[in-house]
């Protein structure tokens, strides 16, 4: 396993796999009366968020705090950060207070490379969400939930991948950090993998992505095993990337009519937070078929196994772990 | 300093031909030719060393007034020195900017003060380079700083009918502006080029129409009013196509590319490593290829530096919060013949022309970028392209460090540097 997370390409299909086993085998401490393990005591996760996030901060926090880390919640407003401190002093400080490892969520793409490369830090820099580039935990649980929905059995799917499974990602492709991430680990996953979107929401060059590229969502629903719907922000349509909500929500939202025309076992991965009524309506949000709740505690396992095959995991881990979790049991 | 000064120059290979001596009396070239006697004079021996007339540049940025921390036009002209230089333009995008006659004069007179090299400022075409009304270019022509080329490098004159004005306004003392080509709505928040790197990335793109669809407008504009348009840095193939194109219809339409565009792309972002932060920004394999070929065939001029020093905590941060630029005074002539000479495009007659006479001749600069021959000013420089070394910054002598060659190995090292007639860099060390 590597020192870092930085970007979905860092996984090969076998690391993805085993973080997503690993994933399963924490979630069962979830079940627990007591929700926590004793793995990681005595080291330190600083969450340092330059953007608001309440939603996957608490989600890091939360698996930091099962695996009995100490977590320190850094955020750049209302800190030294918000005086214009720069990244660099702000990493040197965390470095100081001995933090093992620094889950960073930044406005500029890079921004948690440069603080892995830079020399700035010594600890593991686990991307939380960089600009419009990577969200690699966020796309490792989509796949989570994909596994157990569309693998599934039992065990969740465990030790298999999403291959020849047909995901449509349809939204803000361009400014998607989401997008990104999914694109590179559901296809190292073995899925076949649609995006779509108006052509002013995709990036000039996404004819080299490893994905399928379309401008009709209808005509790619009837295909897919799973439709992840991004989220738009109203903003965009003020710099001409789309004439109206209405006219989006027409062409690229995702109603009931058109939820109707994907297959029956199919899955809709709502985006988080929703615009009801724009990216899709509460008719699709509030269905079964939808996975918003699933992919709030699977968000919370995903990210226990990435902190714990960073910080604590050996490559033998889910045997090890396992271990672990019967001496317990 | 005295004019009695003497120094011969022994076997130079004059522009990489024959081995000559070249001997040098006072300011000027008194004789070249064979076995010339050494009678009072300094010898250099010149051995496998290629002379070439000092190398001029149409675009630094020396930072002073305003940004001493980075640069100071002593610092910038002993970079110059080092790197070949004779004679620089230094841009006017200072705090205040260069859009008067007094701040001309001002860095005109420290270049004097500094005696590594000219020092030729470059006004703003606009006050303030707000791109809104005309800055006082007659005044600047007038002043003693005798201003040729206007530029709000940094920012593009984007406005038509100011920039048609500007063309005509300068037609009257033989002006030239110098358009920093960049559309500014398709660049809001560019970050690096638009293409595959940018997708994967998730950096804002800088598409190569930004600049393309500028340099269309004023090629045409120049034509129009029938004035003289530099380009600078540019940077795509489809402006080496536009530029080709308006040559061939012969309009005054000249133009440079950096020294950093004919060798590095945007592949080099993926470390998001801000020392590749630069605009207009590295663009790709097949941009490189259509420059150098460019550049070898004439559509393209000249090499300019671009040379932007930035303080190291400008550069030391994140991708998005780093300064634009990159210094390349003292790199500028390895990498053109790395890039140049040593794939065969180019050979030294034509980098005396490029990186010396040509510049010289757009920027109206009297006494540089003159031929080696008796009775010319004796700006020369004498460069070993044998020599190979491993770029280290730390050496330099900018004040900033912000070079992208750092590790990377490059031919050629500038032995000498004469600035009429004196040593300003002797065997590789400023004098």
């Amino acid at each position: 396993m590597m020192r870092h997370l930085i970007s979905a390409t860092d996984l090969t299909r076998d690391d993805a796999v085993l973080i997503l086993d690993t994933a399963e085998e924490l979630a069962r401490v979830a079940d627990r009366p007591i929700k926590k393990l004793p793995t990681l005591r005595g080291r330190t996760v600083v969450n340092l968020f330059f953007e608001d996030s309440t939603r996957t901060r608490i989600s890091f926090e939360a698996a930091a705090k099962r695996l009995s880390a100490d977590v320190i919640n850094f955020s750049a407003k209302g800190s030294s950060v918000s005086k214009g401190e720069s990244l660099k002093d702000t990493a040197l400080t965390l470095e100081a207070m001995g933090a093992d490892a620094v889950v960073i969520r930044h406005h500029d793409s890079g921004a948690p490379h440069r603080l892995a490369t830079s020399g700035w830090i010594g600890g593991s820099v686990v991307n939380a969400g960089d600009g419009t580039h990577e969200h690699p935990t966020q796309a490792l649980l989509d796949a989570f939930t994909l596994r157990r929905r569309l693998v599934g059995g039992a065990s969740g799917g465990t030790g298999a991948d999403l291959s020849g499974r047909r995901v449509t990602i349809v939204g803000d492709i361009l400014h998607s950090r989401v997008a990104r991430s999914n694109v590179h680990l559901l296809t190292t996953l073995g899925a076949e993998v649609t995006v779509v979107a108006p052509p002013t929401l995709l990036p000039i060059g996404v004819d080299h992505w490893p994905c399928e590229v379309s401008y009709d969502l209808d005509a790619v629903l009837p295909k897919s095993d799973a439709v992840m719907m991004l989220r738009v922000q109203r903003e965009r349509m003020n710099a001409a990337y789309f004439p109206t909500e209405r006219e989006y929500a027409r062409r690229y939202g995702l109603h009931g009519a058109r939820m109707a025309r994907m297959p029956e076992h199919a899955v809709v991965m709502p985006p988080g937070p929703m615009n009801r009524g724009m990216e899709i309506t509460a008719e699709v949000a509030d269905s079964p078929r939808c996975t918003a709740v699933e992919q709030v505690s699977g968000g919370v396992s995903v990210r226990m196994a990435v902190l714990y095959l960073l910080l604590g995991g050996a490559p033998a881990a889910p045997a090890r772990l396992t271990e672990n979790l019967g001496d317990r049991a | 300093m005295s004019d009695s000064r003497r120094t011969l120059i022994r076997g130079a290979k004059v522009l990489g031909g024959r081995a000559r001596d070249v001997l040098i009396d006072g300011e000027t070239v008194a004789e070249v030719g064979n076995g010339l006697p050494a009678a009072g004079a300094d010898v250099v021996e010149a051995d496998g060393l290629v002379l070439l007339p000092g190398l001029v540049d149409l675009h630094t940025h020396l930072r002073e007034p305003g940004r001493e921390d980075s640069e100071t036009v002593l610092t910038g002209t002993r970079a110059a020195a080092a790197g070949g230089f004779t004679a620089v333009h230094a841009m006017a995008n200072t705090f205040p900017v260069a859009d008067t006659a007094g701040v001309v004069e001002q860095v005109w007179r420290l270049g004097r003060e500094s005696g590594y090299c000219d020092v030729q400022p470059v006004g703003a075409v606009t006050v303030g380079l707000e791109g809104k009304q005309l800055a006082e270019l007659g005044a600047m022509h007038d002043s003693a700083a005798g201003v040729v080329v206007f530029s709000d490098d940094g920012k593009c004159v984007d406005d038509a009918v100011i920039m048609r004005r500007a063309l005509e306004y300068v037609k009257a003392f033989g002006g030239v502006i110098a358009q920093h080509a960049q559309e500014p709505r398709l660049t809001e928040g560019a970050q690096m080029n638009e293409g595959v790197v940018s997708a994967e990335l998730g950096l804002t793109g800088w598409p190569a129409v930004a600049e393309e669809s500028i340099i269309a407008r004023d090629v045409l504009l120049a034509a129009h009013v029938g004035s003289r348009v530099h380009v600078c840095h540019l940077s795509t193939a489809g402006s080496v196509e536009l530029v080709r194109w308006a040559k061939s219809k012969g309009w005054q339409v000249t133009a440079e590319v950096t020294p950093h565009h004919l060798l590095l792309t945007d592949d080099l972002v993926r470390s998001y490593d801000p020392v590749y932060k630069v605009n207009p920004p590295l663009r790709t394999e097949a941009d490189v290829l259509a420059l150098r070929e460019a550049l070898a065939d004439g559509t393209i001029d000249c090499v300019a530096t671009d040379h932007a020093p930035h303080p190291h905590e400008d550069k030391d941060c994140e991708w998005g919060a780093a300064a634009m630029g990159m210094i390349g005074l003292e790199t500028a002539l390895a990498v053109v013949q790395h890039t140049m000479v040593d794939t065969g495009l180019l050979d030294w007659t034509g980098v005396a022309d490029r990186m010396s006479a040509r510049p010289a001749a757009i920027g109206r600069l009297a006494g540089q970028g003159r031929p080696v021959a008796p009775g010319e000013p004796a700006n020369l420089t004498l460069l070993d392209p044998a020599h190979r070394a491993v770029v280290d910054p730390a050496g330099f002598a900018s004040r900033s460090r912000n070079s992208p060659y750092r590790g990377r190995e490059l031919p050629g090292r500038v032995v000498h540097t004469f600035l009429r007639g004196r040593a300003t860099v002797k065997d590789g060390e400023l004098a």
